[in-house]
Order: structure tokens, then sequence, then C-alpha cells
């Protein structure tokens, strides 16, 4: 078997007294699309930022395709945190999508794609927007190059941010709450840029309350609660025969919201 | 007793000297000021917990205290200390300090004001830090805090006037002179009045030039 595109080794994030999550182990299949669902404040978010190193954990270890990132425990079992470079270089393996989108308002559509591969790839002006250009076009916004964020709709804005990801790439894309704050209609053209990525393969994360999005594109179901991860399985298993009953009472809130006929 | 404004514009030579100092003295201030604020925000944000609070409590005693004072110790105290200024550059420095303790709160909380997912965002597709804060944190930072700089910019103009009390020859010492000695302060007043307000205009309108200029986009979302 390949070695898994991340796994998550006994991972535990406190903040203060309050600890979010409580010794997750998990691996994300390479080439899969894994969605992660569970309640509000059950770790998903901070699990995902824990991948991407935006979060510092407590303790355990996160490897990105064999590589460990941002902590690990030396020959004497002391944890230490890695070089940055060393966390760099792994994490340019990852591509993260946010909630809020978080586009650089002083830049264009154009110049948030381009910016890292002039800044941090030193590729030339021309090259680096050329690529960018193709990514927005791939997103469908070929048209929207010279729009500042502020110009642009949620679902645009957050279709830029997953060029911006794109350009550069990664092995892995994160998406955490990629659609929640986006309406219904334009949440639809943000899914669809997702789907067309699972079908070329990528290993994909997802954090997501778009219970239809996992039960058609995940390939893996993560439900975690409390911090602890309570059920992973296929799509079928969680959502036609859900043995777990805190998984039941869960998913119930979304049939009785009018979700059955996606399970 | 009539207004008579002639009886002023017969200074004018005098008058002209004392404007020229008053927007020297409030361009050199309000540039140095800001570099010292900048810098000070800088050292609150990076330089650690320590740096942090004696700024702190730097600035709460320089906005704690009135200018007057302020600029009355720096004349007159300064000596004590070994610092002998003559009135300009006393109130260059006074000024200064004063102007810096307000524009280092305007950069720190335009520093706070970018939001942390903006950040985040540059690490995420492999900026180094000191990118980030070249090619995001300082130009979101620089939108955010244009308008209250603006404002503390005028502010600084019209506190060049206390300066006239060390005897530094700007237009409210020039003009409050040519008043008692015609005996005419309302003319003089008036004219003084009128000058400090036509340079707050001007400055305004400059701001706002550079702000349109700068913020082709605007912060809808955050």
């Amino acid at each position: 078997m390949s070695v898994p595109a991340i796994a998550v080794k006994n991972l535990v994030k406190t903040f203060g007294d309050s600890t979010v999550l409580n010794g997750i182990d998990l691996d994300i299949a390479q080439g899969q699309v894994s969605c992660v669902i569970g309640p509000s404040g059950s770790g998903k978010s901070t699990l995902l930022r824990c991948m991407a190193f935006l979060e510092e954990s407590t303790k355990g270890t996160i490897a990105i395709n064999g590589e460990v990132l941002g902590f690990a425990e030396n020959a004497k079992g002391v944890r230490e945190r890695l070089p940055a470079a060393a966390n760099r270089r792994i994490r340019a393996q990852i591509g993260m999508v946010f909630q809020q989108f978080n586009l650089w308002p002083h830049m264009t559509a154009l110049g948030n794609v381009s910016e890292a591969l002039k800044t941090v790839h030193k590729i030339n002006r021309k090259d680096a927007e050329e690529r960018a250009m193709a990514q927005l076009a791939k997103v469908g916004l070929g048209g929207r190059a010279n729009h500042y964020p502020s110009q642009l709709s949620g679902g645009q804005q957050q279709r830029v941010a997953i060029a911006r990801a794109l350009a550069l790439n990664p092995k892995i894309m994160l998406f955490d709450e990629p659609t929640s704050s986006l309406d219904p209609e334009l949440t639809g053209e943000v899914l669809n840029v997702m789907r067309d990525l699972a079908a070329e393969g990528m290993t994909m994360v997802v954090v997501s309350h778009e219970i239809g999005f996992a039960a058609t594109v995940g390939q893996q179901i993560i439900f975690l609660d409390h911090g602890k991860v309570l059920f992973t399985g296929p799509p079928q298993e969680v959502f036609k025969r859900p043995r777990n009953p805190r998984l039941e009472q869960f998913l119930d809130t979304y049939i009785d919201r009018g979700a059955s006929m996606l399970l | 007793m009539t207004f008579d404004i002639n009886v002023i514009f017969s200074h004018l030579p005098e008058i002209a000297s004392g404007a020229c100092v008053t927007i020297v003295i409030w361009i050199v201030a309000a540039l140095a000021a800001a570099v010292l604020g900048f810098l000070v925000a800088v050292a609150r944000r990076f330089g650690g917990v320590i740096l942090d609070r004696v700024f702190g409590i730097v600035i709460a005693v320089l906005r704690g205290t009135p200018f007057l004072i302020q600029i009355f110790l720096v004349y007159y105290g300064g000596p004590f200390v070994g610092l002998s200024l003559d009135p300009i550059p006393a109130g260059v420095v006074g000024l200064s300090i004063y102007g810096a303790a307000y524009f280092s709160e305007i950069f720190r909380s335009g520093f706070a004001a970018v939001p942390k997912g903006h950040i985040e965002a540059g690490l995420c597709v492999g900026l180094t830090h000191t990118q980030i804060v070249r090619r995001i944190l300082l130009p979101e930072m620089t939108m955010l805090v244009l308008p209250p700089s603006l404002n503390m910019t005028i502010i600084l103009m019209k506190e060049t006037a206390v300066l006239s009390i060390i005897t530094v020859p700007e237009l409210t010492a020039t003009l409050s002179a040519i008043g008692s000695q015609q005996y005419a302060f309302v003319e003089a007043l008036f004219v003084l009045a009128l000058f400090y307000w036509g340079l707050v205009e001007i400055t305004g309108w400059l701001g706002r030039l550079a702000e349109t200029k700068l913020t082709r986009f605007r912060f809808f979302h955050i």
C-alpha cells in the first residue's frame, strides 16, 4: 500500500483548558475525496488547520506524503518544532481554501493567483500571469482576471481562491467550509469546481455542512464529535446504515430539513 | 474702532515669513512623527512583551498630558537634563514626539485590522514572514491608516500654534505681535483662523486625492 497523503497520529490540540482535538488517528488516502462532517465545535476546522500547520498541535504528529509537518519527536522523545524552511517545503504540497476566501483585497484576481508564482517561485511576471490566467480560466473566471475581490461575488471570490491554491500544483487540497459563507446559488458554482477537481483525481479533504456533496462526491466520510473520530467509512455505510447512534442523531437533523432524498 | 483688515496686510512680509515657519515645522514634524510612530508600532508588534509595555507607558503619558505642558517641559526643562534647544528645533522635536504617540496607535490599529486570514493565506502559498509583511501586511495597512493619518496630520498643523509660547516665530506668534502692535487683535486672529482653515482644506483635498488613487478597490468584505 502506498503512503497515505496525510497520516494523522494521536493528534491532540488544546486551547487553554479546552481540548478541541482529543487523540485523532486518521489516514487520508491518495487521490480520494475525504469529507469531514460533524456538529459545530467538534474540531473539524481545527483538524484541517492543523493539517495545513496553521494551528500548532499540542501532541501527536501529522505527516504529509510521509514527511512530518510542524512538530516531530526527536531521538530523545522530546517534541520540537521543525525548521521554518522545512515546514514551508512540506506545506507547499498542500493547497488551502478558507471559509472567508481570504483573497488579498489590494490585488486583482490575476494578482492573487500569480502572487506566489512571482514572489515565492521567482517566475517572471509574464509566465506567472500566463499560468495564473490558465487557472482562472479553469475555474470559469478568465473574463474576471482584472477585477478586484470587492468587484466579485462571493462564489467568484471563492473560485479565485481555489485557482490561487491550484496555481502552485499542490498534491492535496484542503477545503475549510468553502461554501458556508455563500448563498445556495453561489454554493453550486463552487461545488461544481470542486467536483471537477475530484474527477481529476485530486486528493481532497473537505470540511463542510454540504451533506449532499459529501454523499455524492465523498469517498471517505469522517464523522467527528467532541474532538474524536467517531466513525469513518464510505458514504453508503455512513448515510444508508448509520450504525453509530450519535451519527444517526446528527444525520437526522439533515433529514429533518428535507435532505432524505439525497441519502 | 472699526474692523480694518488692511492694517494686517500692511505687514505681509512678516506674515509670509511666519507662514513659512509654520508650514516647514508642520511638514517636518508630521513626517518625523509618522516615521517615529511607525517604528514604535513595529517595535510593539514584533519586539516582544517588554518593549510593548515600555512604549505603552510612554504613549499613555504623551497622550495623557496637554501638548502645551509637554512643549514647556522640552524647552524650559530640557536644559536641566543637558538638552538646550533653540525654539524651532525644540518645537520640531516636541511636536514630533507628541505626534508619534498618536501615529503609533494609528499604525498599531492598522496592523491589528488586517484580517488574520489574509496572512494565513500568504503562509499557505509559501510566502515567508518577510514577504508577507512586504506584500500583504504593509499594503493593506496603508489603506486602513490613510484617513486617520490625514486627520492626525491636520491636528498637528493646528498644534503648531502652541509653539508661539516658546517664542517660535511662526504665524500665530507673528500675527499676535502685529495684533498688539497695531491694536487690531480681532483682525489678526481672523486672518490667522482663515490661514489655518485654508491649509486644512488643502491638506484634506490632497489626502482625499491620495485615498482615491490608492484605494481603487474597497474593503466591502472582511
